[in-house]
């Protein structure tokens, strides 16, 4: 097996998919990395101690990791999803009790969901005590705080879809709230329903901003957020930072921090 | 290195320089066009509400000293001995929907606990404001309407509707 794999990893085909081709050289492994398109995005070579868990207890990566589930089990749930008024809560029901596997891939959205909001909040308390934000990754920060705002806002829109009691008197609060923004309120709040109330217009722009427009927001700045992390000198590690960035950020902080 | 030309108008912009302000320029009012394009495609010009005039029905469905809830208009039709009259169930706080309590004479709120009397006077918050009064009055075949768009003051002798 092992060996028929080998013979294929020389194929012409293989090699034009795959040009960095195998071996365990240092050159051929970071190769492995910068010739990926989704990998290139990271450190071609990455401090063995930074992969630790310790380091970052991985929650950028499990956030990520939430995100991937959300987006594999949040595309079968469409199928069977109508948004429209007289549907929606009954086409939710079917995937409660009807659709096979729909009840697993409705609670895996739903826990998922919880799950990465909880993530966001934890990955962003840990690099705010480790002191990873400051110079020279404060606009990463920034991307970071988008980022949880989008995360959020996923979240809410989400919230309306099943069209029941919980649902639509939680949108009805939380678009009042916008409407409480100085001057510009009420035109958020008409912006966003598509109408003065919480109806067919507000449920099909929640739909579409669920599951186009805010995921898409979301991939576009996460791949900002895993560039900048290679821009901004990899994962933060205080010991390994320049002397000069190092005294500019106050060290005693950081020291205790870590 | 050829010297820079001046423009027709006598001015510093070489020829370059006036192409690329010309440009961005285009670009620019093109983008304020789009701008102003996608907020009103946003905007819907046409609204499938329901019409804000509720038909309430007959007076002589409504007791006297009595507070009925109109759940899907979001109204209440209160016959009191001054008359009658209707008031928004809607929380002035964040849009919830109030209910009537018999028992504690008030009305309440399910979502972050406002308090109002019977008259929509605000007894306890969140709510900033009272509960308002809507317009009501009696068509030609005897049914009571109320124009939930139009609030009418509250307790004024024309806010009534007497029978």
């Amino acid at each position: 097996m092992d060996q028929y794999f080998e013979e294929l990893q020389t194929t012409r085909v293989w090699r034009s998919v795959f040009r960095s081709g195998t071996g365990s050289s240092t050159l051929k492994r970071a190769l492995a990395i910068q010739q990926n398109v989704f990998l290139h995005l990271f450190s071609t070579k990455v401090r063995t101690r930074m992969l630790s868990f310790s380091a970052t207890w991985y929650l950028g990566t499990l956030t990520l990791g939430t995100f991937l589930i959300l987006v594999a089990t949040g595309i079968p749930l469409m199928l069977y999803y109508h948004p429209s008024v007289p549907q929606a809560y009954a086409d939710t029901k079917d995937l409660q009790f009807v659709v096979s596997s729909g009840l697993f891939l409705r609670n895996l959205h739903r826990w998922s969901a919880h799950a990465m909001v909880f993530l966001v909040f934890a990955h962003m308390f840990k690099v705010f005590y480790r002191g990873a934000y400051r110079t020279p990754r404060e606009f990463n920060w920034v991307i970071g705080v988008i980022l949880l705002l989008i995360t959020l806002l996923l979240s809410y829109t989400g919230y309306l879809l099943p069209w029941d009691q919980l649902a639509y008197w939680a949108i009805t609060v939380g678009s009042n709230i916008a409407s409480a923004v100085p001057v510009i309120g009420d035109k958020i709040h008409f912006l966003l329903l598509g109408g003065h109330a919480v109806n067919a217009n507000a449920l099909l722009r929640f739909y579409v901003l669920h599951c186009m427009i805010l995921p898409l927001t979301a991939m576009f700045f996460v791949a900002i957020h895993f560039w900048r992390i290679r821009k901004d000198g990899g994962l933060y590690n205080h010991d390994s930072e320049p002397a000069t960035v190092r005294a500019r950020n106050g060290s005693a902080v950081g020291k205790e921090a870590r | 290195m050829a010297e820079e030309k001046k423009g027709p108008l006598g001015d510093d912009l070489s020829r370059r320089q006036f192409f690329t302000k010309l440009g961005l320029g285009s670009l620019s009012i093109a983008a304020i066009g789009t701008a102003a394009f996608s907020y009103q495609y946003l905007e819907p010009n046409v609204l499938y509400e329901p019409s804000p005039v509720v038909n309430a029905g007959k007076p002589d469905r409504y007791p006297l000293d009595s507070v009925t809830l109109d759940v899907n208009n979001g109204i209440y039709i209160i016959h009191s001995a001054e008359g009658f009259f209707s008031l928004s169930a809607v929380c002035t706080h964040l849009g919830c929907l109030t209910a009537w309590k018999q028992e504690l004479n008030m009305i309440a709120c399910p979502c972050h606990g406002s308090k109002f009397e019977q008259s929509g006077k605000k007894i306890e918050g969140p709510a900033p404001k009272p509960l308002p009064w809507k317009r009501i009055w009696i068509n030609d075949d005897g049914d009571l309407l109320v124009d939930r768009s139009t609030d009418v003051p509250a307790l004024a002798r024309d806010s009534f509707v007497r029978v």
